[in-house]
């Protein structure tokens, strides 16, 4: 990543990266924010820091784009909501303070589905993003804005969260890499909570080996979030040092349901990797099959709980249409959430309604369970599993967000990591004939991030297709 | 002809825990004389992106709770949320434990030797409080995520004083154990109480309604008896009791209907998922378990053959005074600083002595002693006592107190004798010598007025009459 120094200013950096999001804001629709002057001030204060000597952080001055899901007095926290427009953070979250305390700059707060909600960007309330290759087509969602924001090189890196495939899909669908780290990584202190069991905060860049670094940052126990991981990520992969590596292809996936296209990009993968001397594992993972119903149970609950707290009385929008009480609930609530966050308000309101929970919740539970099995099971006969990320690349705008299952669908491929808790990685592997970015994820064993990313780093490296020039040192920066 | 209806009482009481800081947020636990929404936290505000932090001390006081309800501790338990609409509950949902509770059976024996089962009892966050104005309400957040630890009884009370006992042995278990201030008028322990009638001898337990939010004894036993009279009315009248909330009023003496179950929320309970299970170590439960001082079923096996059951009863109201008394050790000691303690201390006139510190043992061992050996009256005893609690004199030994008030009897029998001969010897005491030689024992009370006054209150009485005796025989 291109930090700051005596030779590149912060100011260059921080203005160039401002001028791109100017330039490609209208077409693209990437930002519901844009943080000039205050971008514009820490780059002055970073300059000034070099100029005299002081020691700066490992992101100095690197611009970045946050989701607008994460809490930062800077602009406001909107997570691309009505009922959230207006609120002003007093907080900033754990990863933001992480990565500020390092040097890096947020430029503007990127577009997202309203609450995280979706798989297109196209439930934002502000509007959708558009793909970075095809102004037609969707940015993929729910962390659009933050793919298209360094698929467009507008900056080195943004956040984004994964409820389901958020950081994903996304990614596979504008070229760039999308990590989802194992449950628990990075602290989701300050971040507005879609379902609290499955929400992993991660990163887009282009280089596995700045995710890396984001990572080294980022993660870590927080004693803001009891659900963190004792410390693990360290850099240093070398329990995973074998350059063999057994990789597993879920047979249950390929089917009629995914594209052509992906089909193809999957199995040009394979070969190479074989050629490259890894091996192959076909596994059999039936209960994966089940992933989809199960996380459209389990993460509906946990959203219809974790949105209670937008009812008006204390931040936020609230309607101005309300007599009584439950006027002002119901009014605030029906005007201030968009159509998908209600039908998995009330999809969770029912599956936990008494006489109703061990027929749904509780058996989606069992199936979880199920899943975390058949993924322990599976890392047991190999390193990491290659599977697409959604059965098709990017799909045009307003094709499918009038069909929930069809969007739901989306998300087959890359939802049961979220149950398992297990970390996935976006990885490019090319385009369509029409120029649509492919993406394939890269999935490991809980807490085996850093081995992830060394492994996707070398198979870039491997790759005749490969996308970056310089990474020899692909893992570096690590001390 | 009226048929026999038995009651069925079951009491769910919910104790605020004094812990330094809330449940799942480390703001002041402690909102007496705060000003509203001063104790507030961001993730008692329900900010978004906010997580629960789990106080551990609440959690420890949580065990201790349990053991004094002589209740198993479930080393691993659950928190859950119950959600409903409120602008008391920011979140929209109550992080409780629906189906984990750290505490599990127990039993909480009443002082007649009556035990009430305890089906479990849970760790909470309490809500926070609205006022209603005329148009409008207002919130106020601070008491939002104060650690409650919710006792629920089995249905083993069948009438209203066994409610108000059982009430009140909880209140005193909770404050011997220092899991809660006890302040029942500032809310720090609240009763919902379950009645039910049935037939005597029915096999099933009659429709039950719920009094909620009774914040006093008195009002828990009233309520009980208030809904006792209700029911059999109606069952009486061949009407059926309705499963329903009731409210209670203090000044009607009466409850009225507040919601029925019938269309009450349906509170969608889930797993918490932001706090991870709490797993003990069975060393924190005996950590507790140390900290767990005699309790009243202690005293009372202790103090039965020394105390009345009745000055006992009013004595385990004071947890200091009780421990004083058991400080003493000696049982005659016990019983005369017990009945110091109950006529004089716990007199009206008396009742801001209580917040003072109590004398220590050697000032009591040495009042019973001088009162024993005749040196202090009995109304001199209670003076002396009095001034254990004077900030002048309090840390005086006994006996210079007792000097100081010029309160020591004189019974060296030379001493009385030469006073009893001084007032034989005047004028004005010739015709009550008289009086008593011709059998008017009435008139010896007034020789011993006589020669206490010449003594000036000095003499003891019983030793004086002796020897007026034996003179005027």
């Amino acid at each position: 990543m291109k930090t700051a120094s005596k030779e590149i200013t912060a100011m260059s950096l921080v203005k160039a990266a401002l001028e791109k999001a100017h330039q490609h804001q209208d077409e693209y629709h990437i930002f519901t924010f844009l943080n000039d002057a205050n971008a514009i001030k820490k780059a002055a204060e970073i300059d000034e820091k070099i100029k005299n000597g002081q020691p700066v952080g490992r992101l100095a001055g690197v611009p970045y784009a946050l989701k607008d899901n994460f809490l930062s007095p800077e602009g406001e926290t909107t997570a691309s909501a009505h009922i959230l427009e207006g609120f002003t953070s007093p907080i900033t979250a754990t990863a933001v303070k992480k990565l500020e305390e390092e040097g890096a700059i947020m430029i503007g707060r990127t577009n997202l589905d309203a609450f995280a909600h979706g798989s297109s960007t196209e439930n934002s309330y502000f509007g959708p993003t558009k793909n970075s290759k095809d102004l037609t087509r969707v940015a993929g969602g729910s962390s659009g804005g933050s793919a298209v924001a360094v698929a467009l090189d507008i900056v080195e890196f943004a956040t984004g969260t994964d409820t389901g495939g958020s950081i994903r899909q996304p990614a596979s669908f504008n070229g760039v890499y999308g990590l989802k780290p194992t449950y628990g990584t990075v602290s989701r202190y300050g971040v507005v909570a879609m379902a609290s069991s499955t929400d992993c905060v991660g990163f887009f860049a282009k280089d596995p080996a700045d995710l890396d670094l984001l990572m080294q940052i980022t993660s870590g126990q927080d004693a803001n979030d009891l659900t963190t991981l004792p410390d693990f990520y360290n850099s240093d992969t070398s329990g995973f040092d074998d350059p063999v590596k057994k990789i597993g292809i879920v047979k249950d996936f390929d089917n009629d349901a995914v594209a052509p296209a992906v089909r193809k990009a999957l199995q040009d993968k394979i070969a190479e990797l074989k050629a490259n001397g890894h091996e192959i594992v076909e596994l059999s993972m039936p209960a994966l099959k089940y992933a989809l119903a199960a996380y459209y149970i389990i993460v509906p609950a946990e959203v219809a709980s974790n949105l209670s707290r937008h009812d008006g009385i204390r931040y936020g929008f609230r309607s101005e249409d309300a007599g009584s009480l439950q006027d002002l609930y119901g009014h605030t609530r029906n005007e201030g959430f968009m159509p998908e966050n209600k039908r998995r308000i009330m999809i969770g309101n029912f599956v936990l309604s008494s006489g109703f929970y061990d027929a749904y919740y509780l058996k989606a539970a069992k199936a979880r369970t199920l899943i975390i099995e058949e993924y322990d099971q599976a890392f047991e006969k190999c390193d990491f599993i290659l599977t697409p990320v959604s059965p098709n690349p990017a799909f045009k705008l307003g094709e499918k967000v009038d069909d929930p299952v069809a969007m739901y669908l989306e998300d087959m491929m890359s939802v049961s990591l979220n149950l398992a808790g297990v970390p996935g990685l976006a990885i490019p592997v090319g385009q369509t004939e029409d120029g649509l970015d492919l993406g394939l994820q890269l999935v490991g064993p809980r807490r085996s991030d850093a081995a992830l990313l060394k492994f996707a780093a070398e198979m870039g490296r491997q790759s005749s297709s490969g996308s970056t020039a310089d990474d020899a040192d692909i893992m570096g920066g690590n001390d | 002809m009226s048929k026999k209806y038995i009651p069925t009482i079951g009491i769910e009481c919910h104790v605020q825990l004094c812990t330094k800081t809330k449940l799942f947020s480390e703001v002041d636990n402690d909102a007496r004389l705060k000003e509203p929404n001063t104790c507030v936290s961001p993730v008692d505000y329900a900010l978004p992106g906010m997580l629960p932090r789990l106080n551990r001390e609440a959690v420890s006081y949580a065990v201790r709770a349990g053991l004094a309800l002589n209740s198993h501790i479930n080393l691993e338990s659950r928190f859950d949320r119950k959600h409903y609409f409120y602008p008391d509950l920011p979140k929209g949902y109550q992080i409780t434990q629906m189906y984990q509770p750290i505490i599990g059976a127990g039993y909480v024996e009443l002082p007649d030797g009556t035990r009430v089962g305890i089906e479990h009892a849970h760790l909470e966050e309490d809500a926070g409080k609205l006022s209603h104005e005329s148009s409008y309400s207002l919130v106020d957040l601070n008491r939002a995520g104060t650690p409650l630890v919710e006792i629920v009884s089995d249905p083993d009370i069948h009438s209203a004083a066994h409610a108000r006992d059982y009430a009140k042995e909880l209140w005193r278990l909770m404050t011997y154990a220092g899991v809660t201030f006890g302040d029942l008028y500032n809310g720090n322990m609240r009763f919902d109480v379950n009645v039910s009638i049935a037939e005597e001898g029915a096999k099933e337990l009659g429709t039950r309604a719920e009094v909620k939010n009774l914040n006093s004894f008195r009002s828990v036993e009233r309520a009980v008896e208030y809904e006792i009279k209700r029911q059999t009315k109606l069952l009486e009248k061949g009407k059926k009791v309705i499963q329903e909330t009731r409210g209670w009023s203090d000044a009607t003496g009466e409850t009225t209907s507040q919601r029925s179950k019938e269309v009450a929320a349906d509170y969608r309970y889930m797993p918490e998922p932001d706090v991870p299970p709490i797993r003990l170590d069975e060393r924190v439960v005996e950590a507790e378990r140390a900290k767990i001082p005699k309790m009243p079923a202690d005293y009372r096996q202790e103090f039965s053959q020394i105390l009345g059951a009745d000055t006992l009863e009013i004595l385990l109201d004071y947890q200091s005074l009780i421990e004083k008394l058991d400080e003493l050790g000696d049982h005659a000691a016990v019983k005369k600083i017990a009945n110091l303690f109950s006529s004089v201390l716990l007199a009206e006139e008396n009742a801001s002595l209580l917040n003072d510190e109590l004398p220590t043992k050697d000032q009591l061992l040495t009042l019973v002693e001088m009162n024993t050996k005749n040196e202090l009256s009995s109304t001199a005893t209670k003076e002396v006592f009095l001034k254990f609690f004077d900030p002048e004199m309090h840390f005086k030994d006994t006996r210079t107190i007792a000097k100081e008030l010029g309160v020591i009897q004189e019974n060296d029998l030379g001493a009385l004798e030469a006073i009893v001969d001084a007032v034989l010897a005047k004028d004005e005491t010739k015709q009550a010598q008289a009086d008593y030689r011709a059998g008017q024992e009435k008139v010896l009370g007034f020789l011993v007025g006589q020669v206490m006054k010449e003594s000036r209150g000095k003499a003891n009485p019983s030793a004086v009459q002796e020897i007026l005796r034996t003179e005027l025989k």
